[in-house]
């Protein structure tokens, strides 16, 4: 998925070939992350479609099924993933991915630690900032999600970045082995004050840690605890506003007297009268307008960051 | 751990040292300016001049106060004490259970204060310290005590500021530069919040070893973060319609160092668009950006250099770009050439991406149409590669999004407005900021597609 292998690296040359991870686009929220094999095929609403059909073409192609519906095969990257990846917990969105990487000051080269792994959205992305020299140390305290997130970072080609640990990260703290080598630490965990302390002893002088909570009043206890070692504490809320856009051939407003503004005040009364003054013109030329997608993802979480306070 | 020899990178370094470019937040980001940290470079707060020669050496993050010394006034690291901040946290939970305590009585007729002005010199000539001064004047406020626990916080706060002011030392990061521009100079970077920045580079999946085009046209913040991301593999390559290259004046508030200055290159776009390598107009183009930064065309003087001479905040900066030079400039013979960010494209990249492509597209033009620039350099991007266009108007993206539907260019085609909100958290008294920004820009995004109707080239 990253671009540290340098014959995967896109490019107008690039061709699918057997083995490769393809995202199969149908529509903007119906994507799939397909393994090509020479002899596999793929079902979908569409018809069915044969890997060896896609063999030898360009990413960002659009390729056919024996019914002729269509999809594309898009390359992998790690918002797309996020899309795709199966959802073994609630997952993090770019949004917050995309602040959390920013705040925490990632560059390649850095050392993060991260719990709970849950579905590896955002470990992705910590690894994407921290290639091709820095790594992430995930952890999760259920077994079979950190096996399912060690198989997916193999199929992602992520493995050399990303070391996924079975542990109880409230309960025992970070290994002690990590102590002083973080940039950077992330905390997803029902009652991450129990974990401050530990990552506290993990950071270097001035990292920066970030709790992800959904609840305020799980923020409000990290921030107590935050206090005592570290400086910098700022809670924040992200969110994101998509629109809908179209183009729509507007009736042009031509009032028989003039501007249509003159006809403002007495609108009300003359209500029957109305339609002879806006008259329907359809020489106008079609607008593109944008209007704000009715629902929207409401809340996430809440994004505490703060710094560990320089002592020496 | 194999992991800890990378700590070398100096990107990464956690200490500073002579010649880095630091963020100086004063009082708790009430004032932020980049400052160069060299044996003469100094900081004027209120109305002294403070050397910042301490702060060489020290690690970000290390907080200082200001001090008389011997040689006038001087800023002096302080380090937190594990009591001191035991202190604070009794305060704040004193402030929970002090709820009796109003401002019904409080009559504001300017006469709570007995310390006069002429007092507080009197004490100043004494040599006493800013929180000495703060102490007096506390001991001195008839109301003082009446305050309630918060507000006598406020108090205490207010007058440390003024009298006792503290310099953190931060790193110039992309989160910190972003919102360092945000909150002073918006407009310089197309009120491009640090939310919205860091969707760009999501959105364009700039990782390590990426060729990254940007149309860079807010004073190479992009360019910077891109940069950043990038610590010194691929590419991040500026490109430009007509002779002048887009400022890339923000670059240098980062720590680059030349590893990651060699990596961030320009190209005229009818470069990019000649069919062949080689095919462009000669060598007459290299000398552009250095005469950009030095109208007087003195190619080996540098804005670097200027600065390793005479301190440069950000404000000193500005003046250096927008008015003449400052005479500075012809001083410096240095005697190692540091590697300039926004040299003209290396000829072997150039051909490198017209056969492949680019693996991303960043494009931040606040004054231009999206849909003008993004049809002009679209093709130069990979098949299935990710791209991603700023705008602080909604309606330049929408009709881009429309058009790039219509002409089939493009898939997964999505504008979105990001959205943030700070919350203050204190036991009892959390909310959200009263004042928060309205509005951090609109993002377009989309990924190229194989267009077998019109392929590439």
């Amino acid at each position: 998925m990253l671009l540290t292998d340098s014959t995967k690296k896109l490019s107008f040359n690039r061709k699918i070939s057997d083995g490769d991870l393809v995202i199969v686009y149908e529509k903007h929220d119906t994507m799939k992350a397909v393994k090509v094999s020479e002899k596999s095929v793929l079902e979908n609403r569409f018809g069915v479609f044969k890997h060896s059909d896609w063999i030898g073409k360009p990413f960002g192609c659009k390729v056919s099924s024996h019914k002729g519906g269509f999809v594309y095969l898009l390359a992998p990257t790690p918002e797309l993933w996020t899309l795709v990846l199966s959802h073994r917990t609630q997952i993090l969105y770019i949004a917050d991915i995309s602040f959390v990487v920013m705040y925490l000051e990632l560059i390649p080269g850095c050392v993060v630690l991260e719990s709970g792994t849950g579905s590896g959205s955002l470990t992705t992305s910590l690894a994407r900032a921290i290639a091709p020299m820095g790594h992430v140390y995930t952890f999760d305290f259920h077994e079979q999600r950190a096996e399912a997130a060690r198989a997916d970072f193999e199929k992602t080609g992520l493995s050399s970045l990303v070391t996924v640990g079975v542990r109880d990260i409230q309960g025992e703290g970070f290994p002690k082995d990590l102590v002083g080598v973080a940039d950077a630490v992330f905390l997803d965990l029902p009652q991450p004050w129990l974990a401050i302390p530990s990552a506290g002893e993990m950071l270097k002088p001035d990292g920066v840690l970030c709790s992800f909570s959904p609840c305020i009043e799980q923020v409000q206890r990290s921030s107590e605890t935050l206090t005592s070692k570290f400086t910098d504490i700022r809670t924040f809320e992200v969110l994101l506003r998509t629109y809908e856009v179209r183009e729509v051939k507007m009736d042009q407003c031509q009032s028989e007297e003039g501007t249509p503004g003159s006809h403002r005040p007495s609108k009300r009364k003359h209500r029957a009268s109305e339609a002879s003054h806006w008259q329907q013109d359809s020489s106008g030329s079609p607008v593109v307008m944008a209007r704000p997608s009715s629902e929207a993802r409401g809340h996430t979480g809440y994004l505490t960051f703060a710094r560990l306070r320089c002592v020496e | 751990m194999s992991t800890i020899e990378h700590e070398n990178s100096s990107q990464n370094r956690r200490i500073t040292w002579e010649g880095c470019s630091v963020l100086l937040d004063i009082n708790d980001g009430d004032r932020l300016l980049f400052s160069r940290l060299t044996a003469g470079s100094i900081v004027k707060i209120g109305n002294k001049n403070y050397p910042l020669q301490p702060l060489i050496g020290c690690p970000f993050g290390s907080l200082f106060q200001v001090e008389n010394g011997i040689n006038g006034p001087c800023l002096s690291r302080v380090i937190p004490t594990p009591e001191a901040n035991n202190n604070t946290e009794d305060k704040r939970e004193g402030a929970v259970k002090d709820e009796s305590r109003d401002n019904r009585a409080l009559i504001d007729n300017n006469t709570a204060q007995t310390l006069t002005g002429e007092d507080i010199e009197g004490l100043r000539r004494q040599g006493a310290s800013g929180n000495e001064i703060v102490e007096a004047l506390i001991a001195n406020s008839a109301t003082f005590e009446n305050k309630t626990a918060f507000s006598q916080e406020k108090y205490r706060l207010k007058k440390q500021k003024k009298y006792a002011p503290k310099v953190l030392l931060r790193r110039p990061f992309a989160r910190s530069v972003c919102d360092t521009y945000f909150k002073k100079y918006p407009a310089r970077i197309g009120f491009l919040r640090v939310d919205t920045l860091s969707l760009l580079l999501s959105f364009a999946n700039v990782t390590a070893q990426s060729d990254v085009l940007v149309v860079d046209m807010i004073g190479g913040l992009i360019t910077g973060a891109v940069a950043e991301r990038l610590g010194g593999t691929g590419y991040v390559c500026n490109t430009y319609r007509g002779d002048s290259p887009h400022s890339l004046e923000i670059v240098r508030m980062f720590n680059f160092g030349d590893e990651i200055n060699r990596r961030i290159v320009r190209l005229p776009l009818t470069e990019l668009s000649a069919s062949h390598v080689g095919d462009s107009k000669g060598n007459g183009h290299l000398q552009v950006a250095d005469s950009i930064e030095n109208p007087s065309n003195q190619s080996d003087v540098t804005l670097s250099s200027i600065q390793s001479d005479q301190p440069v905040s950000m404000e000193a900066t500005t003046v250096a770009s927008e008015d003449e030079k400052p005479d500075t400039v012809t001083v410096v013979a240095k005697v190692h050439k540091a590697v300039q960010p926004g040299e003209k494209a290396p000829e072997d990249a150039i051909k490198s991406w017209k056969e492949n492509g680019f693996s991303s597209l960043i494009i931040a033009a606040p004054d231009a149409d999206a849909w003008n620039i993004v049809k002009e350099v679209l093709p130069f991007l990979s098949f299935s590669a990710p791209f991603v266009i700023y705008h602080q108007y909604l309606q330049p993206l929408a009709t881009c999004m429309h058009n790039l539907q219509v002409e089939k260019m493009a898939i997964g085609l999505q504008i979105t407005e990001p959205w943030l909100r700070e919350y203050q958290v204190l036991p009892s008294r959390t909310h959200p900021h009263m004042q928060m920004s309205a509005s951090g820009g609109y993002v377009l995004s989309g990924t190229k597609i194989y267009n077998e109707d019109q392929p590439n080239k």
